[in-house]
């Protein structure tokens, strides 16, 4: 029993993990019909910028705002701007297959002007352990915990509290009609981007302690995100977060209980069943058929 | 005029068909190599295009069902069957899969079908390297062999690549074929308008599915291919990135065009190697070329020629329009 | 008569051009390595380790009077793809083919070199690649067949341990190390107390550390790869488990500790090739590579290095540059430090391409490698 305690604990700390890079992928996807394939490689790389800044001699401080300010320009307003605005009218594949490329471009350019190496990278959270309910955990996984609730807690209450959170609301629900009642739905879909951009950088900033300063770190990152995307509704903000932590809870149980070698496919199966069962997602809102 | 586009449409064609015949007997082994990789990968990439240039479907384990098929090959010819028995046993159980996977998720919804073959392509990964008894597991099968075709050995690189080529052959040719059919007609019928298809009676799901399993299936036999070419597979080059690159070759080229696949596998397989000569930043170039490529022309290669075509067409018949409209008017 | 002329022109140039082939001429390698994709950090150490050996020969004017040059194809960690650049380096008739380091890749390309009759020195582990009898192969480090008995028999005769847990990576490397290691500890009656696959890029491991604790073993026997290494310590440590940590290379090396910090205090491991060797040689390649890398290499990095000056090494003492004759030269060959100190410690390579030379059983104290025990070259 203590034992399961533990796995849960630790299951939790890893879907956080999940659940904050997935929140992008509905962010995304509800404003813009985007699906980002290179959503993994966009948590890989402000922690990058960071380091760069710091080998400038930058404090610590001073190089995470220099790295979430950067991330927001190339991550938010440039990604929108030079790849999804030229493509978005011509459906969603074409889009999804340049940012396949795109996750090609940033892990080579990182992997080649930065390093091969994983690099150990400074924790904003103490390193060190606390005790809850008698077990041991990270503080750095607490921390992302915090946040992911954090983020969840913070974008529920912009989308449902403010003028501008009903106003993206509107414009994700239908950007026509979000128009003609004078909506700025371009600058709406732009704040989307730059609020994504902002997620992926603080996400870098939790998880690189964890996860290592490396080129292809993003991979396994932005598969599980994906996967715990459509696990909780692909159209839902709290379904993201539902199924980041499912996934991550999921996968532990797995491997302790079901078979090591397979663990991964636990999570895979979960999705099969979901999606026959309830193909709008855990939390997701079923979708009209667009005719 | 349009008999005259014709003529060099086929002659067009003869020249690529020469060359494809001939130019590579004065290439060396790894030409040849990367050749028969081209051919392989465009066997696979125009099932995909089947699947999703004509019926519409989002596929994403087409990478899979390459794999399911080498592994076929790999497995019987080690155990001294004949390729073709591998084929054989590739092709229909790649369908019958693709059956199976696309029934309940075609039941639902459109983007569905890719959520499920995205979990179909991790769990099909963890079968190939986990039941070692079967597949060897992550040691993977080595000294493949190659067949002997008609009693004439095809070891050497230039045989075994006219046995590619000629597999892409048959296999372009059924698909033309198949799209040509009432069967295609339906496909593209569904892609255009599922609602309609519906209404006119046809069995959208039924296409919907026959599509992806002839899809699926065109994947197993590049696999059967893939592993006597390679003649040593693991698991690992079947993991969910071929599955991407397949699409990615289907979308460059031209989703929906005949020729999309054949296109989209050179910007795959050759521009790498093209660009290898500026050393570590291939793959960079590679990934920029591919993007600018899409945002320059979303539809791919051939969605530039065919909107080329199209503005020379209305041009055309613009002009026409302007004759015919002066020839009608009345001499001052 | 003209014709005849130049005829006698177009001799006199081709055995110009042939006799420059013979002195002047660089010495063309071919290395085909994992420069992109899951391998990417193995395969740049090695290529790295390549540079700068070649740059250090050639700096000193070469082998035999001539410089080295070497081209790099990325094998993208794809067997297949290693195959068509191994096949494009040997249609270039290179004088040795170096890498890959994938052992799946490894075992696609050697037939062909083998076939072309060129030697290929390689950084695979995997056991069986040396036991096939190809005549043109070779190790830089020790075949997990060489170095797992030495595990086994520390688990044995040090740990005095009866069951033992084993954490392997479920990649090429982490099984065929898990399969050997267990394989020996049969042969000592050591229990295998839990058998726990893991994935390369696995970032918890608090599933398998509670296996590991409700199996209750006497020793953990850890085979990762150097990242996941650092984060099975740091999870070890805080489930509390106590029992020694013993692994290889990639459990106590200098990366590890420095991304586990104290959690790596305590595992202790064979090293067949680490940086913190308690030799000169070594210390001062270490120096020589973070000054131009900005970077520590590991085991990789030492590995492309010891190819380059196996090649010179051998060159030198067949006097002539011959491409044939050269597998048959390394075949039963010393290579002393003290005679060529690119080597870095003494080896010998056998008839199956395996290499003998000293290894390490070493201890992290305080964040330091510390040496117990070096283990003497066989012969």
């Amino acid at each position: 029993m203590s034992n399961l305690l533990d796995l849960l604990i630790a299951g939790l700390a890893t879907g956080a993990i999940y659940a904050i890079v997935a929140v992008g992928f509905t962010l995304l996807w509800q404003t813009s019909q985007t699906i980002n394939f290179a959503q993994g490689e966009f948590v890989m790389l402000p922690a990058f910028l960071m380091l760069a800044a710091m080998h400038a001699g930058a404090p610590f401080w001073l190089a995470i705002i220099f790295g979430m300010l950067l991330s927001m320009l190339l991550l938010g307003l440039g990604f929108k701007m030079l790849l999804v605005d030229p493509m978005l009218r011509h459906g969603v594949l074409p889009l999804a297959i340049a940012t396949m490329a795109l996750a090609i471009g940033l892990k080579e350019a990182v992997k080649q002007f930065f390093s091969a190496e994983a690099s150990p990278f400074p924790s904003i959270v103490p390193a060190g352990d606390i005790s809850i309910l008698g077990r041991q955990v990270a503080l750095q996984s607490v921390g992302v915990l915090a946040l992911a609730i954090a983020a969840v807690v913070g974008l529920t209450a912009l989308l449902n509290r403010t003028s501008i959170g009903h106003q993206m609301q509107a414009t994700a629900q239908n950007p026509v009609v979000a128009r003609i009642i004078g909506i700025p739905v371009e600058r709406m879909i732009l704040l989307t981007f730059l609020i994504n951009a902002f997620l992926v950088a603080l996400a870098s900033l939790l998880i690189t302690p964890i996860y290592l300063a490396k080129f292809s770190s993003g991979e396994v990152l932005g598969q599980a995100a994906f996967i715990a995307a459509i696990v909780g509704g692909f159209n839902q903000v709290r379904g993201a977060i539902a199924g980041g932590l499912l996934i991550g809870v999921v996968d532990n149980l797995a491997a302790a209980y079901v078979s090591t070698q397979y663990r991964a496919a636990v999570p895979m199966v979960l999705l099969i069943l979901i999606i026959l069962l309830r193909p709008q997602g855990l939390l997701g809102r079923a979708e009209e058929r667009t005719v | 005029m349009s008999a005259l586009k014709r003529y060099w449409r086929v002659a067009l064609g003869m020249v690529v068909i020469a060359a494809l015949i001939i130019a590579p007997m004065y290439l060396n082994r790894y030409g040849l190599f990367i050749l028969s990789q081209w051919a392989v990968m465009t066997i696979a990439a125009t099932g995909l295009n089947l699947t999703l240039g004509y019926a519409g479907q989002v596929s994403l384990a087409q990478g899979a069902f390459v794999g399911i098929g080498a592994y076929a090959a790999a497995i019987m010819t080690a155990n001294g069957m004949p390729l073709i028995a591998g084929l054989g046993v590739a092709i229909v159980l790649c369908f019958a899969i693709g059956w199976i996977l696309g029934y309940p998720a075609l039941r639902v919804q459109h983007h569905y079908l890719a959520f499920v073959t995205l979990a179909f392509s991790t769990l099909a990964f963890l079968v190939f390297r986990n039941e070692s008894w079967l597949t060897n597991g992550i040691y993977g099968i080595s000294n493949i062999p190659r067949p002997t075709i008609l009693g004439y050995p095809t070891n050497r690189p230039l045989p075994f690549y006219y046995v590619c080529l000629g597999s892409l052959a048959l296999v372009s040719l059924a698909t033309w074929w198949l799209i040509r059919s009432p069967w295609g007609r339906a496909f593209v019928a569904l892609r255009e308008n599922p609602v309609r298809a519906l209404s006119l009676g046809i069995d959208t799901r039924r296409y919907t599915l026959m599509a992806f399993a002839i899809g699926s299936a065109l994947g197993g036999v590049a696999g059967t291919l893939y592993a006597p070419l390679t003649q040593y597979i693991d698991p690992v080059p079947f993991n969910l990135s071929l599955s991407l690159d397949l699409l990615m070759m289907v979308i460059v080229g031209g989703s929906g065009f005949f020729f999309g696949p054949f296109l989209g596998a050179m910007i795959a397989v050759l521009l790498p190697e093209w660009l290898r000569f500026t050393q570590g930043y291939y793959l960079m170039i590679y990934a920029v070329a591919v993007i600018l490529l899409l945002i320059y022309s979303p539809t791919g290669i051939l969605g530039i020629l065919d909107r080329y075509l199209t503005e020379r067409r209305t041009k055309a018949a613009s002009a026409l329009r302007a004759v015919a409209k002066s020839g009608l008017e009345p001499a001052p | 008569m003209k014709s005849g002329i130049l005829a006698g022109i177009l001799l006199a140039t081709m055995t110009a051009g042939a006799a420059l082939a013979q002195s002047g001429a660089p010495i063309k390698l071919a290395n085909v390595a994992e420069l992109s994709g899951g391998g990417a950090t193995v395969g740049t150490n090695w290529k790295n380790g390549i540079d700068l050996a070649i740059e250090e020969i050639n700096a000193k004017g070469g082998v035999l009077g001539r410089k080295l040059e070497v081209t790099h194809a990325d094998s993208q960690s794809n067997p297949g793809v290693a195959r068509a650049q191994v096949q494009k380096a040997l249609d270039g008739e290179p004088y040795v083919l170096l890498g890959p380091g994938y052992s799946g890749s490894v075992k696609v390309t050697a037939p062909l070199a083998a076939e072309a009759g060129i030697a290929q020195i390689m950084g695979g582990e995997a056991a069986e690649l040396t036991q096939g009898g190809n005549k043109f192969l070779f190790r830089t480090s020790f075949g997990q067949q060489s170095s797992m008995p030495k595990v086994a028999k520390y688990i044995n005769d040090e740990v005095k341990a009866k069951s033992v847990a084993i954490v392997w990576v479920n990649n090429d490397f982490g099984r065929g190390g898990r399969d050997v290691i267990t394989k020996e500890l049969a042969k000592y009656n050591i229990k295998v107390a839990a058998d726990l696959s893991t994935e390369a890029g696995q970032a918890d491991f608090a599933a398998d550390v509670s296996k590991i604790k409700g199996a209750a073993p006497d020793a953990v026997f850890v085979y990762l790869n150097e990242e996941e290494s650092a984060r099975i310590l740091k999870e070890l440590k805080r489930q509390g488990v106590t029992v020694p940590l013993i692994g290889e290379t990639t459990l106590v090396g200098q990366k590890v500790v420095e991304l586990a910090g104290d959690a790596a205090n305590g595992a202790r491991g064979h090293v067949g090739l680490t940086t913190d060797a308690p030799v000169d040689l070594i210390k001062a390649f270490r120096e020589k590579f973070s000054k131009k890398y900005n970077y520590v290499p590991d085991h990789n990095g030492i590995k492309g290095y010891l190819a380059i000056y196996m090649i010179k090494a051998t060159t030198e003492k067949m006097g002539k540059v011959d491409s044939k004759a050269f597998a048959d030269n390394l075949h039963g060959l010393t290579i002393k430090a003290t005679s060529e100190p690119g080597i870095l410690m003494d080896a010998t390579f056998d008839q199956n391409g395996d290499i003998d030379r000293q290894g390490f059983l070493v201890e992290i104290v305080d964040g330091k490698q510390v040496i117990k025990q070096v283990l003497p070259k066989l012969n």
